[in-house]
């Protein structure tokens, strides 16, 4: 007799969906995000990285699903048996081409004056998303800078509220430093108890929330415009050794 | 303790009532702000001093009804000889009123019950509201309380009861009317232990008080709906979720939680059977967004109130990922009944569709404003001007606006319209939870609008892009509509948003907040048409401020 199949752990069923009209075989534990990447379609995304638990709140990653009557967020939802996902569709690009409008009017991204210029996720999902200019007035609101840390800086004028500074420092570095405050637009990450980031008692200055952070929000000192390069890649390789994935 | 026990002490309370007169006065939130508390400290005086405490009992009962016209107090004479409610009472009115109880009604302050106001009612929600001391558990007993659990507990298994909520057809009354035997069965299925239930007393919704009224005035219901909810779907703890600016409900319910867990319907084996089942209070902060189910779970975890994405919906993983059921607290205020009568006598009540009564707050340019409970099936018309007295001032009827910041505004010519969930839908609004507001002609739509979008944009939680950055550009383009500063191509450019906020916002917040702007812009474009202007004022780019470090 052969030997039972064993899986590591609990059992998890395999199946096939389509997506955009791919047959594509997954394990149901997976998303359909990380299912559309492994088989080379690209949805766009903002919250989202690979290493960190998912938020869900840029709602980039919007995909119609046969059968639900709502638009479900691709990282968020589960692939099942027989799904059929529309990641792209007229009324899809026109969403997301929105929301990237949307956030370039909430706060004051001047992209010729950014130490990320040319590295910046936001402007490379404007790009994808067709947006040449923006129709809804800009905010022109204030926000603070707080340069108090000895090696970093965050400026709040260039933050998405991705809250993947929050995720790294919680779950990967576990001091929790940041968090966030506020309600609605007036929503800011905050470090420790709202206190400069300089006088933060919990922060072990690893540089994780400046190397996750999509913008020019969190960023090196000593940048000038357009060196400040990130990379992120770290975390999938850490979540992994630590086996935690 | 079994049924009949139960029974025999219902009736022995009963008959000890009947033997003396009874003055009830309203302690409900609203009464006792116009200054009820002095009222029945007044009657209390007066009967000690009249040496009459044996044969007249005053009782402090949550709401009478027609808060507009507080405070109020009933008075009802020995063996149910007579029973006259008053209006407007002060504390000079309180010897004339205590002499009343020999059947001489006090005709200045009468307050005629035989109006549509009361007559087109249907209690069962609020049937023990004004009847019962929300503080004393015996005169819940009295009303044929616990009544179901006892039975549920001893001679029903979690499926019959489950099979009662599922024949009544009741759905949910917190806003989205989902099946509520639906949601409890798919609970009940989940194989995951421990599993939780939770009754949403957020009630976050301007100008609506449904929930706080029955947590209010009778307490045990909604801790009996939970517990035979809870022995259905199989959990032992449950939370109740109430908003800390009803402090008033919270003491009541902290009161309500002890006294039956002493009497033993609540705590280890209720009523001697082996289910167990206990009750936390969780005060909500004050944010509107905690009304949302998963962010009021997240609130209760010690977390910031925030949704996360459904599904997974909380009957899978809800509360610190067991399986929870969630329910209004007009929802499970109504399983006792329905449990007690059978889910065949309340569906009996209402439509098909829609059964049983709804309780609304009525408020806004309408006669009586106050908490109505109308059996669903109802127009919104008789709503309107039979129940509510119609609108004051000789003005005109123009719309009435149903379900708060996430519903709609139907305009007059439409209030034939039944109250039934699918009807309301198809109307442009919701049923919500119960927030009723009537406009007169002198209401303006785009105002309206721009009302309930600040409220959605000083609300939204800020997680997702579409509800935190689009209320507020939709918010300010209802302000420059409304100021005759807005061209057609802003009202394109609203139309647009509203509908990128709600096919993409996270949870309901969001997606209902453009609700209130869709429904004026169906039924009264007019109004926003001729606020336009050709060219726009100048504008100027506003220079940046020099940021400091
Ligand atoms: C922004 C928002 C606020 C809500 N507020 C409340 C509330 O205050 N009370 C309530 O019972 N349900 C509220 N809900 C609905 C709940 O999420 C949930 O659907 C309800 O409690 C389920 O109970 P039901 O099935 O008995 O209606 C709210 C929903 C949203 C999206
Ligand atoms: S829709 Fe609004 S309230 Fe709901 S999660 Fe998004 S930002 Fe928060």
């Amino acid at each position: 007799m052969p030997p039972k199949p064993q899986s590591p752990t609990t059992s998890v069923r395999v199946v096939t969906l389509t997506i955009d009209d791919i047959d594509v075989g997954a394990r149901e534990d997976e998303t359909l995000l990380q299912v559309a990447a492994e088989n080379g379609v690209r949805i766009p995304s903002l919250c989202h990285l690979d290493g960190l638990g998912e938020w869900g709140g840029c709602r980039l990653c919007l995909v119609e699903v046969e059968g639900s009557s709502k638009l479900l967020s691709a990282c968020s939802t589960h692939v099942a048996e027989g799904m059929c996902v529309r990641t792209d569709s007229e009324k899809l690009r026109r969403y997301r081409k929105t929301i990237v409008e949307l956030l370039f009017a909430e706060r004051n991204h001047v992209c010729s004056v950014c130490v990320s210029n040319g590295h910046c996720e936001l402007q490379d999902l404007a790009t994808e998303c067709g947006v040449d200019h923006v129709r809804v007035p800009y905010r022109n609101d204030v926000f603070h800078v707080d340069s108090s840390h000895d090696l970093f800086r965050v400026d709040h004028n260039r933050c998405v509220l991705c809250t993947r500074c929050v995720r790294v420092c919680d779950e990967i570095e576990g001091a929790h430093t940041w968090d966030v405050m506020g309600r609605g637009a007036g929503c800011r990450v905050i470090t420790d108890l709202n206190q400069p980031w300089g006088e933060s008692d919990t922060c072990t200055s690893c540089g994780k929330c400046v190397q996750v952070c999509p913008t020019g929000a969190l960023v090196r000192k000593g940048t000038a415009v357009g060196e400040m390069e990130k990379t992120p890649d770290f975390l999938p390789y850490l979540t992994q050794m630590r086996g935690e994935v | 303790m079994q049924l009949d026990d139960l029974k025999a002490r219902a009736d022995e309370l009963r008959s000890e009532a009947a033997r003396s007169h009874r003055i009830r006065v309203c302690l409900a939130a609203s009464c006792q702000s116009s200054g009820a508390g002095e009222v029945c400290e007044g009657f209390e005086r007066a009967v000690e001093s009249a040496g009459r405490g044996d044969d007249v009992e005053v009782r402090r009962v949550g709401c009478l009804g027609l808060c507009s016209a507080g405070p109020l107090v009933a008075v009802d004479g020995r063996n149910a000889a007579f029973s006259e409610l008053y209006r407007h009472v002060g504390p000079d009115d309180v010897e004339g009123l205590l002499d009343s109880v020999e059947g001489e009604p006090v005709e200045q302050l009468r307050c005629p019950t035989d109006v549509p106001f009361f007559q087109r009612q249907h209690k069962v929600v609020l049937e023990n509201s004004g009847l019962v001391d929300p503080d004393r558990i015996e005169d819940y007993i009295a009303q044929d309380g616990y009544q179901a659990l006892v039975r549920a507990v001893t001679e029903m298994t979690p499926e019959d009861v489950l099979r009662e909520v599922q024949t009544s057809g009741l759905r949910g009354r917190g806003g989205a009317g989902y099946p509520a035997g639906l949601k409890w069965s798919t609970v009940a299925k989940a194989v995951e232990s421990p599993k939780y239930v939770i009754c949403n007393g957020d009630e976050g919704d301007p100008g609506a008080f449904m929930d706080r009224a029955v947590l209010e005035s009778d307490p045990h219901r909604v801790l009996e709906g939970m517990a035979l909810a809870a022995y259905a779907v199989g959990a032992s703890r449950g939370f109740v979720y109430v908003r800390a600016e009803y402090p008033l409900a919270v003491e009541r319910l902290e009161r309500a939680i002890r006294q039956a867990t002493k009497e033993g319907f609540l705590g280890h084996g209720v009523c001697a059977s082996p289910f167990d089942f206990t009750i936390e209070l969780r005060m909500g902060a004050g944010a509107f967004v905690c009304g949302e189910e998963t962010a009021l779970m997240a609130s209760i975890e010690g977390l910031r109130g925030q949704p996360r994405p459904r599904p997974p919906y909380p009957a899978e993983s809800g509360l610190w990922g067991g399986p929870t059921l969630i329910n209004n607290v007009e929802t499970l205020a109504n399983v006792p009944p329905v449990v007690r009568n059978g889910g065949e006598w309340f569906a009996s009540i209402g439509t098909p569709d829609s059964t049983g009564t709804k309780v609304f707050a009525l408020a806004g340019r309408v006669e009586n404003t106050g908490l109505v409970e109308v059996p669903m099936g109802i127009t919104l018309r008789e709503i309107v001007e039979e129940v509510g007295g119609g609108v004051p001032d000789g003005r005109a009827f123009k719309a009435v606006q149903t379900g708060g910041p996430s519903g709609g505004c139907i305009p007059v010519e439409l209030t034939e319209t039944s109250v039934e969930y699918d009807t309301l839908r198809a109307v442009g609004s919701i049923m919500g939870s119960g927030g009723m507001i009537v406009m007169d002609e002198t209401s303006c739509m785009v105002d309206v609008a721009r009302y309930f979008m600040e409220f959605c944009m000083t609300e939204s939680c800020g997680k997702c892009i579409p509800c935190r950055a689009g209320t507020v550009q939709l918010h300010d383009l209802l302000v420059k509509i409304a100021d005759r500063r807005a061209t057609s191509a802003d009202l394109a450019l609203l139309e647009e948003l509203c509908e990128v906020v709600q096919m993409t916002s996270l949870c309901g917040l969001g997606q209902t907040a453009p609700n209130p702007v869709q429904s004026t812009l169906r039924y009264f474009r007019h109004e926003y048409e001729e606020r336009l202007v050709e060219t726009p004022p100048g504008e100027f780019l506003v220079p940046l401020d020099v940021v400091d470090t």
